[in-house]
């Protein structure tokens, strides 16, 4: 059964669903908060600020050199070249993926993630298994992840301590050459901008 | 009292496998995202700052047995009932009984779009020079300290290399202790993994993290 806002009764609520309820009454009953400004933040994590934000800009940096390369030099800006910008990704830095070298993205003390760019962490990234256990055993995570990396490439993992957000530019996948930029874009999963997978290729689609 | 935190997780064992989900699964539950927006509607009344935000989560006793919004919704709790804007009786009762205390700014639908993008920036404008240079060795803090940081345990007394320089920033240790914004140079910092784990640490690993000035000593 499900319920509705103007339900009189909420014996159907959960403890924290009347707890979550009780507190919004009580903030908007003190004007504290406006509850069409709830919706609108709600709405614009589901629907506008998510991880094809991030797609777009590894795409731009795959088929643009000039822009990959002020995407490594100043990602902020770069990033906001494409539109995304505030709120969880003030400070941006872009780290490539190269044959050599894998980059891996963490937050060990809480949740930090570049919300413009990637929306809003999915619950494994807050979970205390990859929290503790990233920083101390990438290649086992990203084992769990599907991905296995050459014996001999270096990894990298960026704990996320102060208020800098790291986005992950993906290696671009081979016989991807006559691609666009939106079919590239369609490649590259959210796990691949933090390092925890890697960006699919056409046949992978 | 003293300041304990639960969410210092980097480098502890037994918490098991990862569980992946979906990349197009945001919320789990309808509260969950109600949460989420009465957390940033209540940050924009400027009643407290981000890092004051991260220290009520990071406190709360059972920290380990919540899920990610159950911390965020007992933190705003714990907050709003620390700054005097509402009681828990009122909480317990799902009533508002006093009136409001007076907050700098109620965020309206109109302006959310807006506030997003300009976010809350944290870089300052240098006041002096950064006492450290690219490719200097340092060694952090060893010892904890009584409040908020953002120094992991795993990273204390390590030796590493400065990789970046980032400029000043607010310094977190500060503004979630109410001392004001206090900037400080922040640093990009790398360490081989060897340095942190021992033996068990694989070839080319290597872990780095952003270091306020303050939590660094020439090594």
């Amino acid at each position: 059964m499900g319920h509705d806002h103007g339900h009189a009764d909420h014996s159907e609520l959960s403890e924290i669903e009347r707890r979550v309820r009780a507190l919004e009454t009580v903030l908007t009953q003190k004007g504290y908060i406006d509850p069409a400004a709830l919706d609108v933040l709600i709405d614009t994590y589901q629907t506008k600020i998510g991880p094809r934000n991030g797609a777009r800009v590894v795409a731009r940096a795959w088929v643009d050199r000039a822009y990959r390369d002020r995407l490594l030099r100043d990602a902020t800006s770069a990033i906001a070249e494409l539109g995304y910008s505030g709120r969880q990704g003030e400070h941006m830095i872009a780290v490539e993926n190269t044959p050599g070298r894998h980059n891996v993205v963490v937050c060990t003390l809480c949740s930090c993630y570049p919300w413009p760019v990637l929306g809003l962490p999915p619950v494994w990234y807050k979970s205390a298994p990859y929290r503790s256990r990233v920083v101390r055993d990438p290649r086992g995570v990203l084992l769990e992840f599907g991905v296995t990396l050459p014996a001999d490439t270096e990894i990298r993992v960026w704990d996320s301590s102060a208020e800098v957000r790291y986005l992950v530019i993906p290696e671009r996948p081979a016989g991807t050459d006559g691609l666009d930029e939106e079919a590239l874009s369609a490649l590259v999963t959210r796990d691949s901008m933090i390092g925890t997978g890697l960006a699919r290729t056409p046949a992978e689609v | 009292m003293p300041y304990t935190t639960h969410a210092d997780l980097g480098g502890r064992p037994d918490f098991g496998p990862v569980v992946q989900d979906a990349e197009d699964s945001v919320f789990h539950a309808a509260w969950e995202s109600r949460v989420l927006a009465l957390s940033l509607a209540m940050g924009a009344t400027g009643c407290w700052n981000l890092d004051m935000f991260r220290a009520a989560r990071e406190t709360l006793p059972d920290y380990l047995d919540l899920s990610y919004y159950e911390i965020w919704l007992g933190g705003l709790e714990d907050l709003l009932v620390a700054k005097g804007l509402v009681t828990a009786e009122e909480l317990a009762a799902g009533r508002a009984r006093h009136p409001p205390k007076p907050v700098s700014r109620i965020l309206s639908a109109d302006q959310v779009a807006a506030r997003l993008a300009k976010g809350s920036p944290t870089e300052r404008t240098p006041t002096s020079p950064a006492r450290y240079r690219l490719g200097q060795r340092v060694v952090t803090r060893a010892t904890p300290v009584d409040h908020y940081t953002r120094l992991p345990a795993y990273l204390r007394g390590r030796t590493g290399i400065i990789e970046r320089i980032l400029g000043p920033h607010v310094f977190a240790d500060s503004h979630a202790q109410g001392l004001g914004e206090d900037p400080q140079w922040l640093y990009t910092v790398v360490f081989e993994a060897r340095e942190l784990w021992g033996t068990e640490a694989a070839p080319g690993h290597r872990v780095s993290f952003d270091a306020w000035q303050p939590y660094l000593e020439p090594a």
